[in-house]
């Protein structure tokens, strides 16, 4: 057997031919495209469903006090832009900080448990107790303990966020290749080389899962924070605003409210979303683009 | 068993494992590989063989005996300036990382200057034959080209002693014979000292230089067989008489040690 060099004739044609979702992709109809699809066919229905509802408000002569018509929500969010905006301002504001703080708090502790498990045995069962908890019953003691409006909202969403990271970033960090983790052994690395070059990476995946249902989370928690705060609390949020409107009976503003948070949910699990295709495109079966 | 031979790169001195529930892994076993050979591990499922290799590495600690790499336990290999590398079963790839930065892992565990670490990268590639791959990821090569990325991931440190567990298991045939033939001439250009586990008897004729053949239930060595056709060794020998007759020689020797088996 006579070669230039060993395991030198290789037949190294790549298996995977990554570039043919882009060709499927400048050949297909524009309508057939997977990424086009995932918006159109939602907004159809959106625009089907919102036209029925504005029938039937219209046909059925709903009051706006009982069930105001999209038309209606719509113009008052225009109407009520500047109200409603710094609203949904402040709301988002305490949302990414108890989503930011979650992130931070709830990595750390996840490093902790990895690193001991007389640390995780100890303080698992109190990370537990903080998520079956309600909010709703813990929020007024918090927001007396905590002189700061904004901070006593900031905590009380951040108890909510905090779990889903913990418990996913934990489990991220525990679930290593077992043989990647032998060859780590195999070369002593060292304890932090391991975390760094292994754990993290090998955690990314789930350490996403739990920021898209982490920043979900947060924004409930502000919502219902800012509801047990009532005018006790800042008063500018936009669950502050649904409590105004319903006193008031100003059901289209309280409508216009619930659809800002509602975006505002689905715009942190797109930027999530994002975040994670970004990070994990190329090598995670999860956001794989080529199959 | 010749522990006293100058060139024994690896000692098995009356090691045995038992796990903590009872079960015999390995009875007591005496070996020795010296260095430049190139010996296989033959064996069923639940022989030990691959339990074997991980003691040789310092996975595992045995429940007795002692396991020496010239001439010292196996945690004080540094001592000896010698380089062991393993090769898995599975490639074992950081999935995220490129190739490169797979086969330099070991050299930034350890340390190395990048610059020296990327040019040994370069050469470990070459010998795999995969050095225009360098910047693909692991999920854009087959099964057998992510086997010689482990493989060149192996041969980056410049090992002494390479053990490998059942690398080519998962792999089709045609591939297997391929990286098999390869290997071999990888060993005898490097000067490897190889420790092989294969359950495969056609790949440990053609690989080895001596074949350690075990038993399961109890693990246990059973037989040594000294392959003794020399080098290179080409298709042509796969289908040779002499092949034949040292294949029947360990199916003989397998199945004997599996009617003798406590089952």
């Amino acid at each position: 057997m006579k070669r230039d060099g060993a395991l030198t004739s290789v037949s190294t044609a790549p298996v995977v031919s990554l570039p043919s979702a882009t060709i499927t992709a400048r050949n297909t109809p524009w309508l057939a495209r997977t990424e086009v699809q995932r918006i159109v066919y939602p907004a159809m229905l959106a625009v089907v469903l919102l036209a029925i509802w504005q029938a039937a408000v219209t046909v059925f002569k709903v009051p706006a006090y009982l069930v105001p018509s999209p038309l209606n929500t719509a113009q008052t969010l225009v109407t009520d832009a500047p109200l409603l905006f710094s609203a949904a301002a402040v709301t988002l504001k305490i949302t990414l900080l108890a989503f930011a703080a979650a992130v931070v708090l709830g990595t750390l502790i996840a490093f902790a448990f990895v690193q001991s498990r007389l640390v995780e045995t100890a303080l698992f069962p109190y990370a537990v107790l903080l998520q079956v908890t309600p909010i709703v019953a813990i929020a007024p003691l918090l927001i007396i303990w905590i002189k700061n409006p904004t901070a006593s909202l900031v905590v009380c969403a951040t108890i909510v966020a905090l779990f889903p990271v913990i418990s996913n970033t934990t489990l991220g960090l525990r679930s290593v290749n077992p043989g990647l983790l032998s060859y780590f052994k195999l070369n002593r690395a060292t304890r932090w080389q391991t975390l760094l070059r292994l754990r993290i990476p090998s955690a990314l995946p789930y350490f996403f899962g739990g920021l898209r249902i982490s920043s979900g989370l947060a924004l409930i928690g502000a919502v219902v924070a800012e509801f047990v705060a009532g005018t006790g609390g800042t008063g500018t949020g936009l669950a502050y605003q649904i409590l105004q409107s319903g006193y008031q009976l100003n059901i289209p503003r309280m409508f216009a409210a619930l659809f800002l948070i509602s975006a505002l949910g689905v715009g942190l699990f797109a930027a999530m979303a994002a975040l994670s295709s970004w990070a994990l495109k190329g090598w995670h079966e999860s956001e794989a683009s080529d199959e | 068993m010749s522990t006293k031979d100058e060139a024994a790169a690896i000692e098995v001195l009356s090691v045995e494992k038992t796990y903590p529930n009872g079960t015999q892994a390995l009875l007591p076993v005496d070996l020795t590989v010296n260095a430049g050979e190139f010996v296989t591990l033959l064996g069923p499922s639940g022989c030990g063989k691959s339990t074997l290799l991980k003691m040789m590495a310092g996975l595992l600690e045995p429940t007795d005996g002692r396991l020496l790499l010239w001439r010292k336990p196996v945690a004080q290999l540094d001592s000896t300036g010698r380089k062991l590398a393993f090769v898995f079963q599975e490639a074992t790839l950081m999935p995220w990382a490129r190739v490169s930065a797979n086969v330099r892992l070991p050299l930034d565990l350890a340390g190395v200057p990048r610059a020296e670490a990327d040019a040994r990268v370069a050469e470990a590639l070459a010998l795999v034959g995969l050095e225009k791959f360098g910047n693909s990821l692991p999920r854009e090569l087959s099964g057998g080209m992510q086997m010689r990325v482990s493989i060149a991931r192996a041969l980056v440190v410049q090992p002494d002693v390479l053990l490998m567990d059942e690398p080519f298991g998962a792999l089709d045939e045609i591939t297997r014979n391929k990286l098999d033939s390869d290997l071999l001439e990888l060993w005898a250009r490097k000067k490897l000292t190889v420790v092989f586990v294969t359950h495969s008897i056609y790949e440990a004729v053609f690989l080895s230089s001596r074949v350690v053949v075990m038993a399961a239930r109890p693990g246990r060595v059973v037989d040594e067989i000294q392959i003794e056709e020399p080098l290179p060794r080409g298709p042509l020998f796969r289908v040779s008489t002499t092949f034949s007759r040292y294949a029947r020689t360990l199916q003989d020797s397998l199945q004997r040690a599996s009617g003798e088996a406590v089952v």
